[in-house]
């Protein structure tokens, strides 16, 4: 590979260019341009994937059997508390975020995000609060060990009565999450809206666009909650007010409340951006216009109001009268409307297309047969009677993982091999990758479907030991927990391989229409520069031979510079 | 979809609505299913609960089945051929059919609340809707199946990591529980230190206790057996081991085991927690400092949670 196979306005920016010298030593600074942020955000994401999956293997090895027998029964508590917290926390929210970093710029044709060094502000928080989460396992207390709800009092009992716990490094770790997610937030939506190319209207905005606004928003509107009932919560661990300790006159379920204001919405900010990468997905790999644009777009804030007022659906059995477990069953069970609007939509818009299976095909393709079997169960567990029933139970734990590895996981993976040539201008193996869909498929419903079962059998989520009625379905998850761990395996190869010696990428590989197709691959730092395009028609124009943008051929034509 | 709207196209019609006819039909079986994937009933409760379960089941799997059907007929017959770089017929939208797909599910969700609701007042009206007292003693608690039986009162304690059932007008207490079966009872909820969760799949019930609160939680047992409760809120290290068996029986049994017990000199009931803390500091820890185990509750009968239960 030679410097001179590449475009000359790469080569003068600062962005990532394969090959080109020194180019590396940018992602171990302090670099402001997006698109170098938000490979940053996804590396750091995957490596801290790989942390929260190795720790929930070896909680998958100590439920293989019935008895506490691999791990002591307050490390396996510390591992499932920061299994969820590195996933959510460290993985999926950053990972997320390097998508935004990547996308929204390059999407609405601007050069950078509105505040480049906010941004970098945001992101390098996320290394520090990811030291101060692991760091706690150094602690002679042991990290936290009461969930990633962290519910006082069990949350606030501290044996060893130090003032540095774990539970103190988690709650200042989530509470700079929670400013380093609203900085993002702020940022992500300023962009959205003060600089979209010219001609861009809000319903010329591709869907991403849509779903990361309406994300964003939920950020900015539910963040305040958790982070600050996290900071309640330090308080009276450390100094000893009593906000949620009943001997003192305070509530532990006005925590509750705090808590899921923020992470009822949270699983929308993860979902909702998943949404519009199938969007973007179904419709350029099945060659046809996206269904019903408007309907899935509008659908996006549908769904952001309705989030907001749900969150009681999490402690129905916590003491909660009559009317607001009525009240909040229906608004939960509402969200299912604007949701299917999106999935009918989805699959009006693969109808009679033709398809390209090729890996983010398929991974898109799975995601939404994983969500809409979560979406079923969702509908069980929104129904009052059944959630008393199933409410901590391993039917939640499936049904959310569902959500989040099945749909969101594997949606995120779809964008990464989707967008992965423009960004990296390699493309990666097609074997590799379907190899890679195809373990990741088989263990996600291995190890996930049996939760429920399990569940509905009565067993509590968050056991070390169970009764030896549930060891079948234990031991089926467990193998399909160890396939998924196997399954990153591909992924990886491919990844790493590609970006070092994969083949060069064209500019557009999927021939797909977008404002991030017109620029070459990997864009330069500041993608279209002088030349932003002006939007002239919707963004899923594919078979009506519309142009997206004025003079398209002078911005397509780059790619000639680099073939 | 692309065919024009004034002509019907008989065979795609008898295909689609064969192939409702074969969801339906096993949409219904697996709603027969779904009563075998729960535990046996055992409460008033229990039959609610499993139809609202039932009828969800069947239509979350035609649902389900039916996007699924979808998904695999355009994938076999929707791929593009191995060369074909051009693009679909380009349909944007169709108002009708959005409108449509707005509606129904709305429909449907009204007519899911509106059965859920329905089955929660009868809930309510068996008393398993708590009743919270902060601080104050004890008052006298809704009625419950529509009269004014009187019913057993048991009170509850949770604590770190034990479960202790105290019988105030027989003057007894335990480690098991015991309930005559077709008899009302109310259990007052308390806990001693953190948040618990007083649950019995087998009775489908499941109400968590709070600290600094009394809670009330009314039902009615309705097979006799031998069933697990379980702490269904995380409670901290031995969480897991934090079970009690439940056994219902006949007024009669249950009546001389009350007087059997009262004679019973107090003695220490059981904490799994307790003895598994004990090996603990014999062995030498493995893990992190733990919050020390209450001490196990004295009682006049420890009974048992080893036995072979019934759900
Ligand atoms: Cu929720």
């Amino acid at each position: 590979m030679t410097l001179a196979s590449y475009d000359p306005r790469v080569l003068k920016s600062n962005a990532p260019v394969p090959g080109a010298p020194d180019n590396w030593k940018r992602f171990f600074s302090f670099n402001t341009d997006a698109k170098v942020i938000g490979i940053q955000y996804i590396t750091v994401a995957i490596f801290f994937l790989l942390i929260g999956g190795l720790l929930a293997m070896i909680m998958r090895g100590e439920l293989i059997t019935p008895e506490n027998d691999l791990v002591d029964r307050t490390v396996y508590n510390g591992l499932y508390t920061m299994h969820g917290t590195i996933m959510l926390f460290m993985f999926i929210f950053p990972v997320l975020n390097g998508l935004n970093n990547l996308l929204i710029p390059t999407m609405i044709g601007a050069p950078d995000m509105a505040f480049p060094r906010l941004n970098a502000v945001a992101f390098w928080l996320v290394p520090i609060f990811g030291v101060i989460l692991i760091s706690s396992f150094l602690l002679p207390g042991g990290p936290a060990n009461s969930g990633w709800w962290s519910y006082p009092p069990v949350s606030t009992q501290n044996p060893l009565g130090n003032l540095v716990s774990g539970e103190g490094m988690w709650l200042t770790a989530v509470a700079l999450s929670g400013v380093s997610s609203i900085m993002g937030a702020v940022n992500f939506v300023t962009t959205i809206i003060r600089m979209r190319a010219p001609g861009m209207t809000f319903f010329r905005m591709p869907i991403f666009i849509w779903t990361a606004w309406a994300a964003q928003s939920l950020q900015l509107i539910g963040l305040p909650a958790l982070t600050g009932g996290a900071i309640m919560l330090l308080f009276d661990l450390v100094v000893g007010t009593s906000f949620f300790q009943p001997e003192g006159g305070g509530d532990p379920v006005l925590y509750q409340h705090f808590f899921w204001f923020y992470s009822h919405p949270a699983v929308y900010v993860i979902i909702l951006p998943v949404f519009g990468i199938f969007s973007e997905l179904f419709s350029a790999h099945s060659r046809k216009p996206l269904f019903g644009y408007a309907f899935v777009a509008l659908a996006s804030f549908a769904i952001v109001f309705l989030g907001l007022i749900v969150w009681v659906h999490h402690f129905f059995p916590s003491g909660v009268p009559e009317w607001m477990r009525n009240l909040f069953m229906v608004t939960t069970m509402l969200i299912s409307v604007p949701t299917g609007v999106k999935v009918f939509a989805w699959l009006a818009t693969i109808w009679g297309g033709k398809l390209r299976l090729n890996t983010p095909m398929l991974f898109s393709l799975g995601g939404l047969f994983n969500f809409v079997f979560a979406g079923v169960t969702g509908i069980m567990l929104a129904t009052v009677p059944i959630d008393i029933h199933v409410n901590n139970t391993y039917f939640v734990v499936g049904h959310f993982h569902y959500v989040i590895y099945g749909a969101a996981v594997m949606g995120i993976y779809a964008a990464i091999y989707h967008w992965f040539p423009k960004f990296t201008g390699r493309m990666y193996y097609e074997g590799l990758g379907k190899l890679h869909f195809f373990l990741t498929f088989i263990g996600t419903n291995l190890n996930f479907f049996p939760m429920h079962p399990l569940g509905l059998m009565g067993m509590p989520r968050r056991v070390s030991s169970y009764d030896p009625e549930f060891t079948f379905w234990n031991v089926v998850a467990s193998l399909g927990s160890f396939l998924l761990g196997v399954s990153i395996i591909p992924f990886l190869i491919n990844m790493i391989s590609s970006w070092v010696r994969g083949p060069q990428a064209p500019q557009n590989p999927w021939n797909a229409i977008g404002l991030e197709w017109l620029l070459p691959s990997p864009p330069p730092a500041e993608n279209f520069e002088e030349n932003v395009p002006t939007v002239i028609s919707g963004p899923y124009g594919y078979g009506t031979g519309k142009p997206l943008v004025e003079n398209q051929s002078a911005y397509e034509n780059q790619s000639l510079l680099e073939a | 979809m692309n065919s024009s709207s004034t002509r019907i196209n008989y065979s795609a019609l008898a295909l689609v609505s064969t192939w409702t006819g074969v969801l339906v039909v096993f949409s219904f079986w697996m709603s027969r299913q779904a009563y075998h994937w729960l535990p046996v009933q055992a409460s008033t409760a229990a039959p609610l609960v499993d139809g609202l379960f039932s009828f969800e089941t069947a239509l979350a799997t035609f649902v389900f089945f039916g996007v699924i059907s979808v998904m695999a007929w355009v994938v076999i017959f929707n791929r593009a051929e191995k060369y074909d770089m051009s693009d679909a017929e380009p349909i944007e939208g169709n108002t009708r059919l959005e409108i449509i797909w707005t509606v129904i599910p709305a429909l449907i969700v009204f007519g899911i609340a509106f059965y859920s609701v329905r089955v929660n007042q009868k809930l309510a009206v068996l008393g398993p809707m708590e009743h919270i007292h902060r601080g104050d003693p004890i008052e006298e608690v809704g009625g419950f199946l529509g009269d004014r039986l009187p019913a057993e009162q048991v009170e509850v304690t949770a604590r770190q990591w034990s479960w202790q059932f105290n019988y105030p007008a027989a003057k007894v207490s335990s480690t098991e529980l015991h309930l005559p079966v077709d008899k009302p009872v109310t259990f007052r909820l308390v806990s001693e230190d953190v948040i618990h969760g007083f649950y019995v799949p087998a009775f489908r019930l499941k109400q968590d206790i709070i600290p600094g609160r009394a809670i009330n939680l009314n039902l009615t047992p309705t097979r006799e057996g031998r069933y697990r409760l379980r702490d269904s809120m995380y409670s901290g290290t031995w969480f897991s081991t934090n079970q009690a068996d439940v056994v219902v029986e006949s007024e009669a049994e249950y009546n001389s085991w009350l007087l059997q017990a009262a004679s019973q000199p107090l003695q220490p009931g059981l904490s799994d927690a307790v003895a598994e803390y004990k090996q603990r500091q014999a062995e030498g820890a493995r893990g992190w400092p733990t919050v020390v185990p209450a001490p196990a509750p004295m009682v006049n009968v420890p009974g048992s949670n080893q036995l072979p239960h019934n759900g």
